[in-house]
């Protein structure tokens, strides 16, 4: 048991890990009933499935070749992109009346995917400066 | 595949199977739909999926010429799902 | 003085990070790397400058990875909740439910950044806001009452993002 058998080890449990949670987000996908439902199992599941895996790609870079920190960058590319992507789907979901109707708001009038003047809505997450 | 020389020769496999499989299911949820939401999620689902086994495949032959790839597979994935989400959504893409 | 320097960067945080990026972009750290990347780090900010009109306030470093922690600890403890309540549960079993959030914080950033922590944290996804943005609609995939969720979440992020960014 040495250096070299412990990162092979960690390296298989992370590839393991990471392809247990890609194959659950397909699973989900596949097995739920509803729409917004569906949205939840392959936003997560698979984002944490793929991050694990380009740890282990990291770690074997470092252990076996030259070593290189590129993997860092799809990490945080997918984590930022993955809650925007499920937004637009999820605005696309209630835009088609795929789900339950949500709930009226409690402050304002309504909710931004279903206004029906939202011309004047500049982007997605920017709300009015009070 | 070649004989497992290194310990995780047999979670590479493992891996290898089990992405495959997640692409058949998400393909399997864009042919049946059964709306244009699921198909947005499934393609989507579909593009995390593939970068996994590019990333797998620069495992398993020890490069890393397959970075850059993967890097534009994001990248090209994310901007699909919001310009087809978009168009859904406001029937154009720039306005 | 000051002027100046806002003219020549007008966001020393994105020049910094683009610098960063090209290095790890172009695999290592030599002379070459960082001269181009601080190259580009000067340009880009400059170029996209009318799209970004406000410079973003200074944050407490510490809080802040407080706050990476704490959400990174409940990505790992939300994927696998999540992926146990999907492979488990049956779908007539499941209860998901609607959450409207009332909202306290005001800055986009803020927003935007505790829109993106429900999505990545437990059986919660953000999906919409309401039209004057004092809302978030949120849906849950398996929850007993949608009070619960909401004070939770409030509790757990919105009282620590408020605390950095106002």
């Amino acid at each position: 048991m040495n250096v070299t058998d412990l990162v092979e080890i960690i390296i298989a449990v992370a590839l393991v890990i990471g392809a247990l949670f890609t194959l659950v987000g397909s699973i989900g996908l596949l097995k739920l009933d509803t729409a917004m439902k569906r949205l939840h199992a392959p936003t997560k599941a698979a984002t944490l499935g793929i991050g694990s895996l380009l740890v282990a790609s990291m770690l074997h870079s470092f252990a076996f070749g030259s070593g290189s920190l590129k993997e860092i960058l799809i990490m945080v590319f997918l984590f930022v992109t993955a809650p925007i992507s499920a937004n637009f789907i999820a605005k696309v979901a209630i835009h088609r009346g795929q789900d339950m109707p949500p709930p009226e708001p409690p402050k304002d009038q309504n909710w931004a995917t279903l206004n029906p003047t939202d011309e004047t809505v500049p982007g997605i997450e920017a709300p009015a400066k009070t | 595949m070649i004989a497992p020389d290194r310990l995780y020769d047999l979670a590479l496999v493992f891996a290898f199977a089990a992405l495959s499989l997640a692409q058949i299911l998400a393909m399997i949820r864009l042919v049946i739909g059964p709306d244009v939401a699921d198909r947005i999620l499934a393609l989507d689902t579909m593009v995390v999926d593939a970068i996994g086994l590019i990333v797998l495949l620069g495992i398993a032959q020890g490069t890393e010429i397959y970075f850059e790839a993967a890097l534009i597979f994001a990248m090209l994935g994310f901007v699909s799902t919001v310009a087809y989400a978009r168009f859904i959504l406001r029937g154009d893409i720039i306005e | 003085m000051t002027k100046v320097k806002r003219s020549f960067l007008p966001h020393p945080f994105l020049t910094a990070i683009l610098i960063v990026v090209w290095c790890l972009l172009s695999g290592g750290i030599s002379l070459g790397t960082v001269v181009f990347g601080a190259i580009l780090g000067i340009l880009i900010p400059q170029a996209t400058a009318a799209y970004w009109p406000d410079a973003p306030r200074a944050v407490g470093l510490f809080k802040v990875t407080v706050y990476v922690l704490i959400v990174v600890w409940d990505i790992i403890v939300a994927n696998v909740v999540v992926a146990w309540v999907v492979l488990t549960k049956r779908n007539r079993d499941m209860k998901s439910v609607w959450v409207a959030i009332p909202l306290e914080l005001r800055t986009p950033e803020a927003i935007a950044i505790l829109a993106g922590t429900i999505t990545l944290t437990p059986g919660t996804v953000t999906a919409d806001m309401s039209d004057e943005g004092h809302c978030l609609l949120i849906h849950a995939l398996d929850a007993d009452s949608a009070e619960a969720v909401r004070d939770d979440i409030k509790n757990r992020y919105e009282r620590r993002l408020k605390e950095i960014f106002e």
